[in-house]
């Protein structure tokens, strides 16, 4: 395969999660604003700005921070360059160079996407927004579906390695941005409000029931992270994209007989993750550990593009 | 002067009265066919090419549209013999156009011989002087060559044009016979038609062919990318032929080599089936600002370390001042009379032909030498007083950019249209491959169609629509 077609099938990956998320991350927002009074709603949108790493840009362009604004910012401005918009306009150009590396279903999928969104200019209501998200969220599961419908190969590979890499990115930045707005100095932990925010950032992740079937009993924070991070059987946890990592490399090894750094790394960050439990993080202070693994994880995003030869 | 019945390619000259001969099964099954069917059909077709995604851009356009090229589903079919005549007439055109081009790049004889004014190719805007002391691999040039043909009566076949350089249109006539096979399943019981899609295995065969040495050749298509507007052609060929479709940027050129950009590392090209034009071909030898080509490409081909296909520089060979020569450039090189004769053509730089020209702009066609796509072409009969004013000024300026040529009663196919079937001007590209081993056609080609009546420009780009075009069988349907 060549290089370049390897490169835009990563990058439809990466750009189809990216845009998931941040569909999830504006659709969470919504419902935890309104839970909150003015104040705290408008701390919400503050807060869904800085996990996209967005906030300076929204900044930039000088609008009125309200939810109104961040809300358009994050779906539809073409200046943000993590907007849904943006990701799936990114998305279909890879997906038109990489063209005849996939199949009409993942074509259409992504198309169908973009073609949503291409044409609006305005996010509407807050309910037209839900709306929005609700058919965006089809189509990228749409999308999902088929690759798992496509050769085992490498096409379908890239793009699943692609999506794996962005996902633990954007996992580590919500657990992050969340741990410190959510615990305010003074602030009782497992106040009314400090559930609502841990509730959300489930459902962010699309795991709000899946905790009730893993933890019994209340939410707990240190839970909530011990399940966005270790436990492997939770799709977008840190630990399973890290394992995912692992195991599409290896697939690429079998196929060509030959291993590179990529494959040192990501198995490495596997085996400490595995190691570690959720108290010596939280010992260690989470926020410089997360900090370290979305490090990691650019490192490993650099040693990929390396070893195929993105260039 | 009357104006005479456009000789028609199913029905001759009886005006629909009786068929020709060996056309009795066309005409039969035309007339059985109701109404209702055939305009079903139609819109099935039209159903099957847009999902296909059979589409090209035409430039200039707002939103750079996705067009597809009308289908017309009423075929235009070739007897046995007369096909037999036009494929030995298109090989011999396409012996001498390499024997020329390589010619006119080497030990430039034929103008040592006075056949051709030195300076229409020396000082012509298309000999490239790159070339120039280069022999091309296996002595091979134009590989792929698309040779646009018109006809006016049952014998009278002329060449339109010689398209040398990377003509295009090749998939329409495998994507039109597969529309055929769908939609009329039938006429293919009854008509012994000779398949097409053995196109891509021979044309991979001719890439093979050429290589410049080593066993298993790697052969890639070389594509500007997907904004181009033949992108859908260039994909369907490099897929059906099982080679990589790359870009200007997956290849690399070291010591003279070229190499292309895997996943696995790179890999060494030996032939380039190339769609994009010379002067993007190499940013160190043509157009520097090109983002599209190779750096080193072109001195990887003069080393002989790679083949270009077709080869750069053969535009010396579909020049439209070149073309008047032809028929002598046919004479020189094999030493026999042409079997497919030009189109009678004035050459604007001779003050006679000039003279004769501007007498009678109303009745002629006039091209530029460097035109394409029906793009700068005057046709002096539907022309509008302006236009032929506008030419006329043109002409006196610059006459050595221009030809004339007899506005030619191009034949009819039937074609279903609004007002039911009628009448429509057509012209017909067969696509001729010339590898190591010689020279080969298969059997068909693409059928371009002038949808408005009257018209006479069948270009995609201006409104023209394409259909399928029958070869039948020598055999019991043939004439003998």
């Amino acid at each position: 395969m060549l290089s370049r077609t390897a490169a835009h099938l990563y990058w439809i990956g990466r750009y189809m999660e990216r845009a998931e998320f941040a569909t999830r991350l504006i659709e969470a927002t919504i419902r935890l604003a309104a839970l909150g009074d003015h104040e705290e709603s408008e701390q919400a949108w503050r807060s869904a700005l800085a996990v996209v790493g967005a906030a300076s840009s929204f900044r930039a362009t000088g609008e009125t921070h309200n939810p109104a604004n961040v809300r358009r910012y994050l779906t539809l401005s073409e200046a943000n360059s993590s907007s849904v918009r943006t990701c799936l306009a990114q998305a279909r150009e890879n997906a038109r160079a990489a063209r005849t590396a996939l199949t009409v279903e993942v074509w259409e999928a992504i198309n169908r996407a973009w073609l949503i969104i291409r044409d609006r200019t305005k996010p509407g209501g807050v309910q037209q927004s839900l709306n929005l998200v609700d058919s965006l969220k089809a189509e990228i599961r749409g999308f999902e579906g088929a690759l798992t419908r496509m050769l085992r190969a490498e096409g379908c590979w890239f793009m699943q390695l692609g999506a794996a890499i962005e996902r633990g990115d954007n996992t580590a930045r919500l657990l992050d941005v969340k741990y410190y707005l959510l615990l305010p100095p003074g602030q009782e932990v497992g106040g009314a409000l400090d559930r609502d925010q841990w509730s959300t950032l489930l459902q962010i992740v699309s795991a709000k029931t899946a905790y009730r079937h893993i933890y019994s009993g209340p939410l707990k924070p240190w839970r909530v992270a011990d399940f966005l991070i270790f436990r492997g059987e939770m799709p977008r946890s840190l630990a399973a994209s890290a394992e995912e990592i692992v195991d599409l490399l290896s697939a690429f090894a079998n196929r060509s007989g030959r291993q590179g750094a990529a494959d040192r790394l990501a198995r490495k960050r596997l085996d400490r993750i595995q190691a570690l439990a959720i108290e010596e993080v939280v010992q260690g202070g989470l926020h410089e550990w997360l900090h370290t693994y979305i490090r990691d994880n650019a490192a490993i995003d650099q040693a990929i593009a390396r070893q195929f030869r993105f260039g | 002067m009357a104006k005479r019945r456009p000789f028609d390619e199913l029905w001759g000259d009886s005006g629909g009265q009786s068929p020709r001969a060996d056309f009795e099964a066309v005409a039969a099954w035309l007339k059985d066919l109701p109404a209702s069917e055939l305009q079903r059909r139609q819109q099935a077709a039209e159903a099957a090419f847009r999902s296909l995604g059979i589409t090209f851009a035409v430039y200039g356009e707002e939103e750079a549209a996705e067009r597809i090229i009308p289908f017309d589903i009423i075929p235009r079919v070739f007897s046995a013999r007369e096909w037999a005549n036009l494929s030995a007439g298109l090989e011999q055109r396409v012996r001498a156009i390499n024997l020329f081009i390589g010619d006119v790049y080497g030990a430039r004889k034929i103008l040592a011989d006075k056949v051709i004014p030195a300076d229409i190719i020396l000082g012509n805007s298309q000999y490239c002087i790159p070339v120039a002391g280069a022999r091309a691999p296996h002595g091979i040039y134009a590989h792929i060559c698309g040779i646009d043909l018109v006809r006016t009566g049952p014998d009278d076949f002329f060449v339109l044009e010689d398209n040398a350089r990377t003509p295009s249109g090749v998939s329409y006539m495998l994507e039109n016979r597969e529309a055929m096979l769908r939609l009329c399943p039938e006429l293919f019981d009854t008509l012994p038609v000779a398949p097409v899609d053995s196109y891509p295995e021979l044309l991979r065969e001719t890439l093979q062919s050429v290589s410049p040495g080593r066993g298993d050749a790697c052969c890639v298509l070389l594509t500007p990318g997907h904004f181009n507007s033949a992108f859908y052609e260039h994909s369907f060929l490099a897929d059906n032929m099982g080679i990589e479709l790359v870009e200007g940027s997956d290849l690399e050129v070291d010591d003279d080599c070229v190499w292309m950009r895997t996943i696995h590392g790179r890999k060494r090209v030996d032939v380039i089936y190339r769609r994009i034009d010379d002067a993007f071909l190499d940013p160190l030898v043509f157009n520097p600002n090109s983002m599209l080509g190779v750096p080193g490409l072109m001195a990887a081909w003069l080393a002989g370390n790679v083949t270009l296909v077709n080869a750069p520089g053969t535009g010396i060979a579909d020049d439209k001042a070149i073309y008047s020569y032809m028929p002598e450039i046919v004479r020189y090189y094999t030493g026999e009379e042409p079997k497919l004769p030009n189109v009678e053509t004035f050459r604007c730089r001779e003050p006679d032909a000039l003279a004769y020209t501007l007498d009678n702009l109303e009745k002629l066609v006039v091209k530029l030498v460097d035109g394409s796509g029906g793009y700068g072409m005057l046709v002096g009969p539907t022309a509008s007083k302006q236009e032929i004013e506008a030419f006329r000024a043109a002409l006196r300026a610059e006459p050595q950019r221009y030809i004339a040529q007899p506005t030619l009663a191009l034949s009819t196919v039937p074609t279903f249209t609004d007002q039911g079937l009628a009448p429509r001007h057509v012209d017909f590209r067969p696509f001729v491959l010339t590898g190591a081993d010689g020279v080969k056609i298969v059997p068909g080609g693409l059928t371009r169609v002038a949808l408005r009546e009257g018209s006479l420009v069948v270009n995609s780009s201006q409104g023209g629509g394409t259909k399928d075009s029958f070869v039948l069988a020598p055999g019991e349907g043939g004439a003998g």
